[in-house]
């Protein structure tokens, strides 16, 4: 078999051509796939990674898609950082959305531009109550907050099918489960006219920036650090480990909580049962492919969203298959993920030994 | 370097030879586009598959005339506007055929004028797009019959999905047309909050039928409570499509979405010219809902009663919802002879007098 | 009474293929990895199992099937975490969302068929006896498989030296290492195994709960799974207990349903995951039930092997 040896120094250039080759990897499987399928493959690879980012529709709906992703992997990526496993950001995006949309449904039909921010600000408070939880059995009682958190998951969303189902119902909406459509002061200003690309995304850019510094440059982005290597460390800088749980989860609520109401307030416009698609769970994924760094995060967030819309674009035009879509973001994940080793290992051939 | 070289070159290769085949894409003005936007996957032998079986026909019906695309899977939230607009792009006509797609479809239609749109099963209309539903309850009247004169135990067991208008009018003309035939039936409803979760529904199938029920009629999307009435030796009805194939035995009949004439019909006017937007509240006289075949285990006088029923659905003199007819709390609803207005009917939220239990909320 | 036996029977069903992918994530989990991928083994599992029965007709080769193919992509995932340390939570999402699209892209053309019944246990005389033949005679093999295994691992665990090996691994592995242990071998064993259990919980959905295959038609299971095995502490014979506590909540809220009673279905549904939280956070109050049972190594890097 073979050896990982940890780098010393790790060659700045191979954190960029390991990815791609990574990606050229995945790309060459794909392209047997679609021989195989009888379709044909430089068009389809054309159509899914290159189409989407030659028009102005294309890259606007990129936007949209990549923004609750980046926000939300980026709150994740400081828990992870400092091996606190938040898996349910789907659930405080949830309660996010629902707290801030049922915040702006109960000012309807009033007009003010402080609406918004004041649901953004519920919004984040709800998220935050969802994550503190598991952060909180995780701090009393050591509760594996993996599980906790994933449970909670699916309270929210059965939470926000009641109350859409229930009390947020629109009234003139013959009985079906929607809430009524925000009026304008509920709903975020575009960036681009004609196009669905919202201010939402200048908040994420914004917060990558802000990530990127504390990390960089300030105390905290010490203590996390620490707090992932070994948690007796971060006892002797002054904190508690319970600090660095309860730190995770809010800031990833927080962060999960904010995107679920750009969402809502941005490209839905209304609370519908169908909020949650899975945006918390392909954040993780977002999160480690962009090796829990801002800059990273904001790349990896653009690229997972190319392969949904461009996937979607291919199976429109080409018909292509829709699984397709998770088959090849799988792929691109196993091959990134282990190209990780080749960027953090070096690598050597060597004969197994051990009893078993 | 040289890495990088042959790495660009492969780029470019891939973009130039990409622009050449998607010019080749690009096809003449004459043929008209249609595009179909899906909840599920086309596989599902139940909503999207009789969907995907309408877009089938326009092929056939048109034939080179025509290029239908479609995308499966669409999630109600976020993702709609986009397939949608993905779509309106280059389409001349777009199906959207699930309700949730309802305002995205409006929000489209605006930013694309020239483009027609059809919603499925909502309720807002614009100048380009048009609305289009099927009166299922009229087959829902027709196997209620059929239940209500072959169960032996008296119960009939009724696996409901979500509590909206759509679901709740389809249990009620159902159990309006039982009892009229054995006032004794009793509809036992479980609601399992999934249009499609096949271990649920088959769980669902398995108590009620340990609860009495001989009878299983669903309004979920899988024929997984047809397998199990299969299994069980007992008798169900299909959903959405026929589904002889997974019980040959347990199928008494099916309530069969038949959406190929009103899509082939949409796609005519479309070359005439003489699309234009409307609601179109399709049932039995227009062949939107169908019966499958209806099996032979069914006693002569039950068919015969449901071809009765049939004729009169077809002919307009039989409505299902005709008076007098109480809601379940016994105030009245219809007077003698009074027909349900489709107003009531589209934001049904009450059971009629009878049903037990409580519509969840 | 015959409606308590339909119940039970009922819960059995529900709980079985539960029962299979958390016995096995539970070996994952005792040798020290989390794999989050359950779900998509599950998926792989039920439409391999269900493809290979229809073209063969042969039950047993379906399941068969669904053990290599499963396998085939929890080793996938064993080697990527262990021998290229990628991320455990990661790599396991990753699997899930591969399974996912793999299993509808292979089984595209097999929806709209229907399977034989599975054979049911019909043992002469034993299945006759009234009531305690329609408890414990009268369900299929794959319900009574899935009790062998679990009995089988927890002999495994608290019996063999290679159980004790794998715990061992699972709590301390720079010290099992030391020893001499190949931390990575075994724990790419339990990976593997995990993996094949989950494929025939799988196969459990697509070859005897509902005869059939539709895309996604694991709807969530996999999850649940991972719920029990830290619902039952990390200790086997529990997680029967787990899985028909999940399967037992599903199914009486049917039949409360069909009862006519009004519990509020939404709610109702929330209830499992609720149960859970609070057994979660009951079982870890416990701080040393918790410690004898609890892999700590659970979802650590390992790298200092080989």
């Amino acid at each position: 078999m073979f050896k990982l040896q940890k780098k010393e120094i790790i060659d700045q250039s191979s954190l960029y051509t390991v990815p791609l080759i990574a990606i050229g990897c995945s790309l060459i499987f794909v392209f047997i796939l679609f021989l195989l399928i009888g379709k044909n493959p430089i068009l389809a690879i054309f159509i899914i990674f290159i189409e989407p980012l030659l028009s102005i529709f294309g890259l606007s709906e990129l936007i949209v898609k990549s923004t609750p992703l980046i926000i939300i992997a980026l709150g994740l990526s400081i828990g992870f950082r400092a091996g606190v496993w938040n898996i349910g950001a789907e659930g405080q995006y949830t309660i996010g959305a629902l707290f801030g949309g049922a915040a702006i449904l109960a000012f309807y039909p009033n007009n003010g531009i402080w609406i918004l921010p004041l649901s953004f600000f519920i919004a984040i408070v709800g998220g935050i109550l969802w994550g503190m939880i598991p952060a909180f059995f995780k701090a009393r009682f050591n509760t594996n907050e993996i599980l906790v958190s994933l449970m909670l998951t699916y309270v929210a969303t059965l939470l926000l099918s009641g109350m859409v189902y229930g009390p947020l119902k629109n009234p003139d909406g013959f009985n079906f489960p929607e809430s009524r459509l925000f009026h304008d002061s509920g709903t975020l200003p575009i960036i681009f006219p004609g196009t669905r690309a919202h201010i939402g995304f200048l908040i994420a850019i914004i917060l990558v920036g802000l990530m990127y510094y504390l990390l960089k440059k300030h105390k905290f982005g010490y203590h996390v650090r620490v707090s992932g290597e070994s948690p007796r460390a971060l006892v002797f800088s002054g904190r508690s480990t319970n600090y660095m749980v309860y730190l995770s989860f809010i800031i990833s609520g927080a962060f999960a909580g904010l995107a679920g109401v750009i969402e809502v307030s941005g490209p839905v416009g209304q609370l519908v049962p169908a909020i949650p698609v899975g945006y918390g769970f392909t954040a993780i994924i977002v999160a480690f492919l962009g090796r829990l760094n801002p800059l990273g995060i904001f790349f990896a967030g653009f690229l997972l969203a190319l392969t949904y819309i461009g996937g979607e674009a291919a199976q429109i035009r080409l018909g292509l298959p829709n699984a397709i879509t998770g088959v090849f973001q799988g792929v691109l994940l196993f091959s990134l993920l282990a190209a990780e080793a080749f960027t953090n290992y070096t690598i050597s051939l060597k004969k197994i030994r051990g009893n078993i | 370097m040289s890495k990088k070289v042959l790495g660009s070159i492969i780029v470019i290769l891939i973009i130039a030879v990409g622009f050449y085949y998607q010019f080749q894409l690009s096809e003449d003005n004459k043929v008209k586009k249609v595009g179909f936007i899906y909840v599920g996957p086309v596989t599902d032998f139940g909503w999207t598959y009789e969907h995907d079986q309408g877009r089938k026909a326009v092929v056939e019906a048109f034939g080179e005339t025509v290029e239908t695309t479609y995308a499966e899977s669409v999630s109600e939230g976020p993702d709609a506007e986009r397939a949608i607009t993905q779509m309106a792009r280059d389409h001349d006509l777009i199906f959207t055929t699930s309700f949730g797609y309802m305002n995205p479809t409006i929000k489209v239609a605006k930013k694309f004028k020239k483009v027609k749109f059809e919603h499925a099963t909502g309720y807002q209309r614009a100048d380009n797009v048009a609305t289009y539903a099927a009166r299922f309850y009229e087959g829902r009247h027709l196997i209620g019959l059929i239940a209500g004169g072959m169960t032996q135990t008296n119960t009939i067991g009724y696996i409901a999905s979500f509590p909206i208008p759509e679901v709740i009018r389809g249990i009620n003309a159902a159990y309006l047309a039982a009892t009229s035939v054995n006032p004794t039936v009793e509809f036992k409803i479980v609601w399992v909050y999934t249009w499609f979760d096949p271990g649920k529904e088959a769980d669902a199938a398995k108590a009620l039928i340990d609860q009495g029920a001989d009878i299983i009629m669903q309004h979920t999307d899988s024929a997984a409570a047809m397998t199990i009435a299969e299994e069980e030796g007992i008798y169900a009805f299909g959903q959405a499509s026929d589904m002889i194939q997974f019980g040959p035995n347990a199928q008494l009949t099916a309530i069969i979405d038949d959406w190929a004439p009103y899509y082939v019909e949409r796609t005519q006017a479309l070359f005439d010219k003489t699309w234009e937007s409307g609601d179109t509240w399709g049932g039995m006289p227009t062949g939107m809902v169908k019966l499958a075949d209806i099996s032979d285990d069914v006693p002569k006088v039950v068919v015969n009663l449901v071809n009765e029923a049939r004729e009169g659905i077809l002919s307009g003199d039989i409505h299902p919802f005709t008076g007098p007819i109480n809601k379940q709390d016994g105030t009245a609803w219809l007077a003698e002879g009074e027909v349900a207005s489709d107003g009531d009917l589209l934001g049904m939220d009450f059971y009629v007098e009878g049903v037990n239990g409580v519509i969840p909320n | 009474m015959d409606l308590l036996i339909a119940i039970f029977q009922g819960i059995i069903i529900a709980s079985t293929p539960l029962v299979l992918a958390a016995v096995g994530e539970l070996v994952v989990e005792k040798s020290g990895v989390l794999n989050l991928g359950v779900e998509g083994m599950m998926i792989v599992g039920a439409v391999t199992s269900f493809i290979i029965t229809y073209e063969t007709g042969s039950h047993f080769l379906g399941l068969t099937a669904a053990i290599i193919s499963a396998g085939l992509v929890a080793s996938l995932f064993g080697l990527l975490t262990q021998y290229l340390l990628s991320n455990q939570v990661a790599t396991g999402l990753a699997l899930t969302l591969f399974g996912l699209g793999l299993a509808s892209l292979i089984g595209q053309t097999y929806s709209g068929i229907s399977l034989d019944t599975f054979p049911i246990l019909d043992v002469y005389l034993l299945t006759e006896i009234p009531i305690i033949g329609s408890l414990l005679f009268n369900f299929d093999y794959l319900v009574y498989l899935s009790i062998i295994i679990v009995v089988s691992v927890y002999y495994f665990l608290n019996k063999t030296k290679f159980g004790l090996v794998l715990t061992a691994i699972g709590d301390n592995h720079d010290s099992a290492h030391s020893l001499g242990y190949s931390v990575k071998m075994v724990r790419l064993f339990a990976i593997i195994f995990g993996g094949s259990c989950a494929g025939l919980g799988g196969a459990y959905l697509s070859l005897v709960q509902t005869p059939m295959w539709v895309e996604n038609m694991t709807a969530g299971r996999g999850w649940i799974a991972l719920a029990i095995v830290v619902f039952s502490v990390w200790r086997p014979l529990w997680v029967l207990v787990g899985a028909y506590v999940f399967g037992g909540i599903t199914i009486i809220q049917l039949h409360v349903q069909a009862f006519g009673v009004n519990i509020g279905a939404q709610y109702m549904s929330m209830m499992p995951y609720l149960v859970t939280i609070v057994v979660l956070v009951f079982i870890s109050m416990n701080k040393n039930r918790l410690a004898v049972n609890a892999p700590n190594c659970l979802n650590r890097l390992f790298t200092s092997d080989l």
